[in-house]
């Protein structure tokens, strides 16, 4: 496991250099917005980063619910703070892209509103996870990640639905983009999307570490100072 | 400010966030490490 992970966090430091690379070099250079446009290849992987983890802590939640698993919900805490990590940078990505755009740093429209509605509401997940910690408060987290998830798809048809400021998105529906930008934004979208998965997977590792830890200290604390506490520690995970 | 001082403070914001999230990740798996070699020389 721990060889994998190696390799796939090689892969996707590979994968961010060329990203970087095709954003600022590759790309040609967008004829109205010129070189601020570039900020569209880490900008749109970074919401779509968010959305696939706000979607995984969405399904881990579902699964705590029915199955009552542990793992599920360690999977839960971890998307949902990785994601809240994604949402940050979109929230300022975005304001730094409108400034010489739009000539301002933010306006209450419905994409970014509901952007900022997502980040508070999985923030209140987190801060929730940190501070609670009686028995229902992963049942009460896994019921506020799905009232989040929610907001996910209003995030992504508000700009359809409602009049807003935000552009179109550039694909489907009639957009079209210039194919080496197409190339960048894909290799950006793949990068990120390893990225994500890659630092979700350690913050996983690291909730299971901590509730073994945690476990430990129970048992310890219940054995009282006579008793050995190494007995209580998972010693297949202590190698991780 | 011009476009690039936009373009490069929205690249550099992005990686100071992973940097920083990342470093404590790192910090906390240390903490937790040395914690479990403090139960283990507990028996």
């Amino acid at each position: 496991m721990k060889r994998a992970f190696s390799i796939f966090s090689v892969i996707t430091a590979v994968l961010l250099v060329y990203g970087l690379y095709q954003a600022l070099v590759g790309a040609p250079t967008e004829r109205t917005m010129g070189d601020v446009q570039r900020i569209f290849y880490y900008h749109v992987p970074s919401a779509w980063t968010a959305f696939c983890l706000f979607l995984t802590n969405l399904v881990a939640s579902i699964i705590y619910l029915i199955r009552k698993s542990a793992w599920a919900d360690a999977l839960a805490v971890a998307a949902a703070e990785v994601g809240v990590v994604f949402c940050t940078i979109v929230l300022i990505t975005g304001p730094i892209w409108a400034r010489p755009v739009w000539g301002i740093w933010w306006t209450w429209d419905v994409r970014l509103t509901t952007t900022l509605v997502l980040w508070l509401i999985y923030v209140s997940y987190l801060v929730l996870r940190r501070f609670s910690d009686t028995a229902q408060t992963p049942i009460l987290a896994a019921v506020l990640a799905i009232f989040g998830a929610l907001d996910v798809p209003l995030v992504y048809f508000s700009i359809w639905f409602f009049r807003t400021q935000h552009p179109q998105p550039v694909m489907g529906r009639g957009g079209s983009l210039d194919p080496r930008m197409l190339h960048a934004f894909l290799i950006n979208l793949l990068a990120f999307s390893c990225f994500g998965a890659m630092v979700c997977w350690a913050r996983f590792r690291l909730e299971q570490l901590k509730r073994d830890v945690d476990q430990a200290h129970a048992m310890e604390s219940l054995a009282g100072a006579s008793e050995p506490a190494k007995a209580s520690l998972p010693l297949s995970r202590s190698s991780r | 400010m011009n476009a690039l001082a936009f373009l490069f403070a929205a690249y550099i914001a992005t990686w100071v966030i992973h940097a920083f999230y990342l470093g404590t990740l790192v910090r906390r798996f240390s903490k937790l490490r040395q914690q479990m070699k403090e139960l283990g020389k507990g028996k």
